[in-house]
Formats: C-alpha cells, sequence, structure tokens
C-alpha cells in the first residue's frame, strides 16, 4: 500500500463527510430556483448539523440502549460506504475489504437499525416509518443488486474499483445494458433515499412520512448524526452512480498524485450536475400513493433484470 | 421389595455422584482412542447412557436439569471437536455387530460425516446447556422421560449421519421421527399438538418410504444394500434419475421443500423450544446431508439437467417461506417460515452445484457447495438461536402470540441483547455470518453465466433476482420479529412482571451467539476447513492456502474480496471516534422525557404496530400466495369486527383434496369389513386358491 493511497483514503472520507450537506443544500437550492422561491443558504445543512450538535438530547422514556446507539451506527455503516465506493480514486485500500455486494449489504445494516431504532420508542409515527421504510427498502435492493450484476457481468468482477476502472479505461462504445440499468438504479437513489416521488424530505405531515416518521423522536446530536448520515447516504448513491456509469475522470494510480487533483474538480462538475437533475425529477414528479411505491419500484426491478437479459442477449 | 426400592433409592441418589466421578475417566477413555469413529460412536452411545439415566428419576427436575443436559452439552463438545480434527483424516469404515443375524450395521467417517457431526455436535451443546435450565415440571412429560427422548433423538441423528448401509440408515432415520414425534407432542393433553405431531409424523413417514425406494433403485440388481455396493452399482440414466427424483422428494420432504412443507409451521411451535430449536437447527440438516450423500457420493455421474428441480423448488421455497414469514402472528410459525426459506436457498446452491457439476466446471461447483455448506453451518446456529430466544420469551412471559409482546428489552436485556445477534444473522447483514454464505452464493450465480446451454444461462440471472429478493424480505421478517417482541411499549400488562433467562439458559445463548459471531468474521478459518468436504464430494477447489487470514477471496483471478474484521473494526472505529469527538467538542448531556409523537396526546400501546400490520404490505404485494379471509366491519355493525386470516394455499388445493380422495377410498376398502367372521374365512380361502392358482 503505497503512501498515495492511504492519503486518497483518508482524502475521500474527508471529502465525503464534507461535501454531503452540502451537496444536499445544493439540491435544496435547484429545487428551489425550480419552482421560483428565494433559495436557502447553501451552508444551511451545516448550520442546522452544528445547531443540532449543541442541544441537550431529550429521550423518550421508553427508549432502550438501542435507540442510543442506532445513529452512531448508521453514521459509521455510511462513513464506512463513502470509504469505499470510488469517487475520486479507484485505488482505495479498504476496497478489499469490501465489495459491491457488501456495498449493499451495508447499507442494509444502516436500514435494519435505523427501522429498529423507530419501532424502539413504540409509537404509531415511528412503527409506521419502518414499516414503510423495510418495505421500500427490500424491493429497491434486489434491484440495486441487479443493477450491480450487470455492471460485474460487463466487468467480470464485483469490485467496484476495478467496474469502475474497467469502464473509464475502455473505449467509449455503446451499452444497451447499462442504458436500462441506469435507469433502474435512478429509480432506487430515488426510492432510498426518501425522495419524490415516494417520499416527500420536506413533508411535515406525519402520514405520508417515511424516512422523516423514523427521525421523529431524535433530538440534538443524535438528530445530527442522522441527519447527516441521510446526507452521506444520496452522496454515497451519488458517487455509486458515477463509478458504474460516468466513471471517466476518476484516477486509476496511474497517473499520481497530479491525477488524484485533476479527479477533484471533475467529481464537482458530476455533483453539480447530478444535483440539478435530480432536482429536476423532483419537480416533475407528485408525490405517489404509499400503495404505488412498490409498482415504482417493481418498474426499477424488471428494468434492472431487463438490463441483465439484454446483457446477455448482446453481450454488451 | 422394600430392600430393592431402598436399593434403587439409594443407586439413585449417589447417581449424580457416580456420574461425575465417571466423567474424567470417560474423557480419557475417549481421548486415548485414536480412532475418530470409535470416539465418534463412543460418545453416540454415552448420550444413549444419558437418556437412560433420566428414567432413574422420571421426575425429578435437578437430576435432568443440573446433571444430565450440562452433561450432554459435554458430550456434544467433545463430539464437536473429534469431528473437527478428523475432517481431513483419512475414511474409516467399520461393522458395528449390532443388527439382525444377517444384517449388521455398517458404519463409517468421512470428511462429509465430520462436517455434519461438528454441527451437531456444536449447535447442540448450547441447546442442551439451555434445555437444562429450561425444562421444568408440569409441562405434559416428565422431564426424566424427556431426557430419553431427546438423547435417543441426539443419539440417532448422529447414527444417520454415520451410517454406511441402508438399512442401518432407515433405522437411525426411523428412530430419529419417533422420538422427534414424541418430543414434539410432549404436551400431548392439547389437541392442536397432537394434531400437529400426527401431521409430522405422517409426511415423516411418506419421505422414509420415498428414501427406502431410492435405495432400492440404488442397489442397481446386486441385492446388496451397503452403501459400498451402491458406489459401484452401474444404473442406466433413466433409473439414475428416479433414484434422485426419489431421494430429493424423500429428503426434501424431512428438509420442509415446498409442496412437502405443511408439516414444519405446525410442528416447530407445537414442539418445546429446545426441541424445536433442536429440529430446525440440526435435524433438517440431516435431510441436507442425505441428498449430498445420495447424490455426490452413492449415484456418482450426475447429468445437469438433475440441478434445475432442486434450484427450482429451492427458489420457490425459500420466496414462499419469506413471504408467509413476514405475515405470521406466533413468533414461533415465523421462525418455522423463515427455516422454510433457508432451506430453499441452501437447496438453489445444491441445484448450483449440480448444474456446475454437470457441465464439468469443478471450480464452480466447489463455490456452489462451499455456499451450501456454509449456509448449512450458519442456519444451525442461528436458529437454534432464534428459538432458544423464543423459548425463553414463553418461559418468561406465557406468550406465543407476537400481539401480545413487546418492550420486553428493558425486562429482559441479556435475552434480547443475544437474540438481536441472531435476528441481524438471519437478515444476512455484514459482518454476521448469514451474510458471509449469501455472498458466497451470489457469487456462484454470477459465474452461472459461463454454463454453456443457452436457455439456462438465462434463466438463471432471474434465478438471482429470486434469491436476492428472498434475502431481502428475510430482513424484513427479522426487524418484524425483532421489533414487535421486543421494542416497543408492553402491548400487556402482564408483561411487567417478565423476567430474564435463569444462568444456563444465558450460557447455551451465548455459546450459539458465539458461534454466530465467529462463523462471521473469521470465514477464511472456516472455509479452510471445509475444504475436505468440498474434495470429497468432487469439487476441486484450488489448492494452496487462501489470501490473509483476514481477507476472504474463494476465486483467484478475480478481483473479489470480504474481509468481515476490517468491516467491523471500521465502523467501531468510526463509532468510537464520533462519540469521543461529539464529547470532546460539544457535550453528552441528556434527559429523558415523554415521547414526541408530534405533540400527540396520551400515548397507549396498542397505538403501535401489531404484527398483522407489520406484515400488510407484504399481504399487499404478494397477495396471490396467500389465502386471505378477512371480515370487514360495516357502518351498521352494532359490535364492530376486524378479523384477518391467512392460511397457506397449497394445504387447500393440494392437501385436502388429497385427504379427502384418501378418505373416499379407505370408505370404499371398509365395506370389505363386514364384520362376519364366515366372510372373513371366505377372503383367506379365496386368496389362497388364487396363489395356488398362481404359483402351481
Amino acid at each position: 500500500m503505497r503512501a498515495i493511497d492511504l492519503i486518497t483514503q483518508i482524502l475521500e472520507v474527508i471529502a465525503a463527510l464534507a461535501a454531503a450537506p452540502l451537496f444536499v443544500g445544493w439540491v435544496n437550492q435547484c429545487r428551489a430556483w425550480l419552482q421560483n422561491r428565494s433559495a436557502p443558504s447553501l451552508w444551511l445543512p451545516y448550520r442546522g448539523i452544528r445547531k443540532l450538535f449543541h442541544k441537550e438530547a431529550v429521550i423518550a422514556e421508553t427508549a432502550s440502549p438501542l435507540f442510543r446507539v442506532a445513529p452512531y451506527v448508521v453514521f459509521g455503516a455510511m462513513t464506512l460506504a463513502a470509504a469505499i465506493i470510488p469517487s475520486m480514486s479507484t485505488r482505495l485500500p479498504l476496497t478489499i475489504a469490501a465489495d459491491a455486494i457488501a456495498l449493499v449489504g451495508l447499507l442494509a445494516t444502516a436500514r435494519v437499525f435505523q427501522s429498529l431504532a423507530a419501532i424502539d420508542i413504540g409509537t404509531a409515527f415511528g412503527t409506521l416509518g419502518a414499516r414503510r421504510e423495510m418495505m421500500v427498502g427490500f424491493l429497491a435492493e434486489p434491484a440495486l443488486l441487479m443493477v450491480i450484476f450487470v455492471a460485474s457481468l460487463i466487468s467480470a468482477t464485483t469490485a467496484l474499483p476495478a467496474i469502475a476502472e474497467n469502464l473509464a479505461t475502455q473505449r467509449v462504445g455503446l451499452y444497451p445494458s447499462l442504458a436500462f440499468t441506469a435507469i433502474a438504479f435512478t429509480m432506487v437513489l430515488l426510492a432510498e433515499n426518501a425522495r419524490i416521488p415516494i417520499d416527500n424530505p420536506a413533508t411535515h405531515l406525519e402520514l405520508t412520512m417515511i424516512h422523516e416518521a423514523q427521525l421523529l423522536e431524535y433530538s440534538a446530536r443524535h438528530l445530527a448524526l442522522m441527519e447527516w448520515a441521510a446526507a452521506l447516504k444520496l452522496f454515497n448513491y451519488a458517487c455509486i452512480g458515477f463509478a458504474l456509469f460516468v466513471p471517466w475522470g476518476i484516477s486509476t494510480g496511474a497517473g499520481g498524485p497530479a491525477a488524484l487533483l485533476a479527479s477533484i474538480p471533475l467529481l464537482a462538475l458530476k455533483l453539480l450536475t447530478a444535483g440539478a437533475a435530480l432536482a429536476l425529477i423532483e419537480t416533475v414528479s407528485a408525490k405517489l400513493r404509499v400503495f404505488r411505491a412498490p409498482e415504482f419500484l417493481g418498474v426499477a426491478f424488471v428494468f434492472a433484470v431487463l438490463g441483465v437479459l439484454v446483457h446477455l442477449l448482446l453481450g454488451a | 421389595m422394600s430392600l430393592g426400592l431402598a436399593a434403587i433409592r439409594s443407586l439413585s441418589s449417589d447417581t449424580p455422584a457416580i456420574i461425575i466421578q465417571a466423567a474424567p475417566k470417560a474423557a480419557a477413555v475417549i481421548i486415548e482412542i485414536h480412532s475418530p469413529l470409535s470416539a465418534s460412536l463412543t460418545l453416540l452411545a454415552v448420550w444413549g447412557l444419558i437418556g437412560l439415566a433420566g428414567l432413574l428419576r422420571p421426575r425429578s427436575v435437578a437430576l435432568a436439569g443440573r446433571t444430565l443436559f450440562p452433561l450432554s452439552a459435554l458430550c456434544g463438545i467433545c463430539l464437536a471437536v473429534v469431528a473437527l480434527a478428523s475432517l481431513a483424516s483419512p475414511v474409516e469404515q467399520r461393522t458395528l455387530l449390532v443388527g439382525l443375524p444377517d444384517l449388521p450395521m455398517h458404519v463409517r467417517q468421512d470428511a462429509l460425516s465430520s462436517l455434519f457431526l461438528l454441527l451437531l455436535g456444536a449447535a447442540s451443546a448450547g441447546i442442551s446447556v439451555f434445555a437444562a435450565g429450561y425444562f421444568r415440571r408440569g409441562e405434559g412429560t416428565p422431564p426424566g422421560l424427556l431426557c430419553l427422548q431427546y438423547h435417543v433423538f441426539l443419539a440417532s441423528m448422529g447414527l444417520v449421519l454415520l451410517a454406511d448401509d441402508a438399512y442401518a440408515f432407515m433405522v437411525a432415520w426411523e428412530t430419529m421421527a419417533l422420538s422427534s414425534y414424541f418430543l414434539v407432542t410432549a404436551q400431548h393433553g392439547l389437541a392442536e399438538i397432537r394434531r400437529a405431531g400426527f401431521l409430522y409424523l405422517l409426511i415423516a413417514h411418506l419421505g422414509a418410504i420415498a428414501i427406502l425406494l431410492s435405495f432400492g433403485v440404488m442397489q442397481g440388481g446386486s441385492w446388496h444394500f451397503t452403501f459400498d455396493a451402491m458406489r459401484v452399482a452401474h444404473l442406466t440414466p433413466g433409473w439414475a434419475a428416479v433414484a434422485f427424483l426419489l431421494a430429493l422428494v424423500g429428503f426434501g420432504a424431512k428438509a420442509g421443500l415446498v409442496p412437502l412443507h405443511v408439516w414444519l409451521p405446525e410442528a416447530h411451535p407445537a414442539a418445546p423450544s429446545p426441541v424445536s430449536a433442536l429440529m430446525s437447527g440440526v435435524m433438517l440438516k440431516t435431510a441436507v446431508y442425505g441428498v449430498l450423500r445420495v447424490t455426490f457420493d452413492l449415484l456418482g455421474n450426475e447429468q445437469w439437467w438433475w440441478g434445475l428441480v432442486p434450484l427450482a423448488l429451492g427458489l420457490f421455497s425459500a420466496l414462499f417461506g419469506a413471504v408467509f414469514a413476514a405475515v405470521q402472528t406466533d413468533m414461533k410459525r415465523l421462525l418455522a417460515y423463515s427455516s422454510i426459506e433457508n432451506l430453499g436457498i441452501i437447496f438453489t446452491a445444491f441445484g448450483l452445484a449440480l448444474m456446475f457439476r454437470g457441465a464439468g466446471m469443478q471450480a464452480l461447483a466447489a463455490l456452489a457447495l462451499l455456499a451450501l455448506l456454509y449456509h448449512s453451518l450458519n442456519h444451525a446456529f442461528i436458529k437454534s438461536l432464534l428459538f432458544l430466544g423464543t423459548g425463553a420469551v414463553l418461559h418468561s412471559t406465557g406468550e406465543r402470540n407476537l400481539g401480545r409482546l413487546g418492550g420486553l428489552i428493558h425486562r429482559m436485556p441479556w435475552v434480547a441483547a443475544l437474540t438481536l445477534v441472531g435476528s441481524l444473522a438471519m437478515a444476512g447483514l455484514p459482518p454476521l455470518n448469514g451474510f458471509v454464505s449469501e455472498w458466497l452464493l451470489l457469487q456462484a450465480f454470477l459465474f452461472a453465466q459461463q454454463v454453456p446451454r443457452p436457455f439456462i444461462n438465462m434463466l438463471l440471472p432471474l434465478g438471482a433476482a429470486l434469491l436476492v429478493l428472498a434475502a431481502a424480505l428475510a430482513a424484513y421478517v427479522m426487524v418484524k420479529f425483532y421489533g414487535v417482541t421486543f421494542l416497543g411499549r408492553p402491548r400487556e400488562a402482564g408483561l411487567a412482571y417478565a423476567h430474564d433467562a435463569g444462568t444456563l439458559e444465558r450460557i447455551g445463548l451465548v455459546w450459539l451467539a458465539l458461534g454466530c459471531l465467529a462463523l462471521g468474521l473469521l470465514p477464511t478459518l472456516v472455509i479452510e476447513s471445509l475444504r475436505p468436504v468440498v474434495a470429497q464430494l468432487g469439487g476441486g477447489m484450488p489448492s494452496g492456502p487462501l489470501s490473509p487470514w483476514w481477507l476472504l477471496a474463494p476465486v483467484p483471478g478475480r478481483q473479489v474480496s470480504y474481509s468481515p474484521l476490517v468491516f467491523f473494526l471500521a465502523i467501531a472505529a468510526v463509532v468510537m471516534v464520533t462519540v469521543l469527538g461529539v464529547r470532546l467538542f460539544y457535550h453528552g448531556h441528556r434527559r429523558r422525557a415523554r415521547a414526541w409523537d408530534c405533540g400527540f396526546g396520551e400515548l397507549t400501546p396498542r397505538m403501535q404496530d401489531t404484527a398483522e400490520g407489520f406484515g400488510q404490505p407484504i399481504r399487499h404485494i404478494f397477495g396471490s400466495f396467500f389465502a386471505v379471509t378477512r371480515e370487514l366491519p360495516s357502518p351498521f355493525d352494532r359490535a364492530p369486527r376486524y378479523s384477518v386470516t391467512v392460511s397457506d394455499r397449497i394445504w387447500q388445493s393440494l392437501y385436502m383434496p388429497l385427504g379427502s380422495i384418501v378418505q373416499r377410498a379407505a370408505n370404499a376398502v371398509a365395506w370389505l369389513q363386514q364384520g362376519r367372521i364366515a366372510t372373513y374365512l371366505l377372503y383367506s380361502f379365496v386368496t389362497l386358491v388364487v396363489l395356488l392358482a398362481l404359483v402351481l
């Protein structure tokens, strides 16, 4: 393991932790522009997190130790995920510990702890949110795994850096299977990160919440960690999408520090575009009824399986 | 007479002392025995003796609980150690002197037997320690009698794993079924438990008939029923397929493959919890052992299409089990359906291995077999842990219905923490053990694209999709199970008197949880141990040591790896840094208050989700799987009622018609029983005349 790889690893984690709230702020700003409102400050998520850390945690009387441990576990899982997703470079020492399937398992771990903590207090909203989150999760996880399957079939490996490197260094070509799976991946991203059309991240109506309902009982530092973890989740999903579909510009270790430095503005550009696209999708879509969410995710699943079949039939 | 009684009474009061004195001598004898087969047989015999010792004082809980069950746990650990040490030993065979004069019993210990003996010993050790603290008087059967049935069950399972001819195998198989029937109907005073036991025995016997027929086909004309003869017998492809399918039906009935699964959700909840754990964790794996033994060892030349049948049945069972588990309201029925799901996954791996073998891809067959064996080990520990947890809850609260539990994490912290380990492992979350076997199986599915059959390699991604769907549903089921039972607020007032598990019960649970952790964090060591088993089954694993011990990279040449230790340490490091950082830069103040609940008023426990409520999305999405009867209130009802019952469609569409056909056939045949002796004499006369006419 070279020194530069270690530096790259640490840099990626710090960049993810620092840039995730900014990404959320950017998405909110684009959404405000599209909806003809005046936008909140780009740094508002940071101020929110800092404000929450200062507060005293108010914990329900019926809470168990699991409730207090869960935000740290979820935050830890999201940070580890940020460490193993190649956003700036494919030479990350920690990626030998987990391939793409383990990454999906890691996200599932975070989801399960979040749901268990929501059930822990014993309110109607917590169990409602947990039930819906697990429903969205159990339909979205197979679709995500199928997307990764297609990418693994093309690159003959399930290690995410190897997939990214493979796609980045090959000739630019047309991959119809990747087109199908890109649609599936976008739908999974919307579902898992509680975006419209599955869930409204800005809603205050308890009966329509999925993600927010699980955070209802949290306060202060626990809420800060959960919000930060949610921002990290969106950032991670965006980086997974870049690694699978638009990996060009990523440093593959051959170029040395210069390539690494060159990949950072490219990543920023990709994030800007992705944030704007996300805001556009959210603005033109309406939120689905919860009973229609399985149909939405079923369509994503079918697209992903179609991608696999197209790859097997066409070989591309 | 009174002298005899006095002698027996003094003997039985000294028995604990005698056993304690004899145990070190017995251990020394065992260690001196160099042959693993002798050691295993001795330990099985010791189990039998412990069972018999329970009869000395049938009603004494102290004898069974404090002495005999911990002793049997010790035997289980010794058996596991012997089996672990003999995984790489050469094959040993022996002819025992028991049996009929012309039909002695042959036994054999090879790598496959050793692995499943390891599973039996290690899992039963934890279950026996738990049972020591669990069984008490007033449960329908005296503890001493339960001790006998339990140990006969254990010994017969061990004999199934060691049997080397059809006779010994069937004797041990039937003993296993009978002893477990008595264990299932321990509370035979209740009619529903008797019914569950009857259904269990019925399907067990149907399976045994299929296995017997399969052995009959496999002897291939030599009329020798030893496994050695079956190994060298040459069968035409047609008859080999018949033998394979019969064995699949027979062992599938024991393993709970759909559609022969109907006994599982009835028998497992009816049995006492340690027995459910033993049945679900260990007995189902003997069926896996049987199907592996028959297919890879006795039959030999597999054809590639054989793999399709277990693959399809396994995938369907996995999905079926997961979907049904999600809508259950009884915690033990939920775990029983979850067992169906996991056995489905094991049979999926089996079908995949067969297909790879048939296509000549040995290395990939080895990967699929590895996933199969690893999942068997995992499931034994996880399911035992979960069933024992429910046993502790049942004893403490008297409730099995999920709708009357809740909030038990506050009253039973040990059981809750250990069951959390089991639930997370069952949900297939890294870095625990459920994820490792799932990971291996998905890698095997990924390589299935190279199978040189154009139609099959397009169906296999769909198979992988179904598998990941079932695995994702498992996480849903475990969140429901753990959340409704342990988290939230107590749904009944009586739950305030719940107490935590006793010391022996805790030790059993901790043993199994440590097993789950070890299997999850040290997969390379486990795979190194499984290597001789896979080699014996015909797969060729790449030789040479695997990469560093903390990194799992089973397929060289592809850059895939997974290291659960690094995973776990990384998350732990981040958690600690965060906790310390928050305390350092900010503060750790907290205070308790009423739950926020968006400012709504009084919170009652009934406002939480019920078990039906948590399963409602699954009922909605997978509606066609179930036969749902709903009773909806109308606005004009004086006393509105809402009820929903979910039942098994296969029971109604397959078993009820079959049952009525059999009943009608039996009624028709019953016409023969006229009740007059003259008619019966006439039957005998006519039969004699017909036989004479045929013979002469």
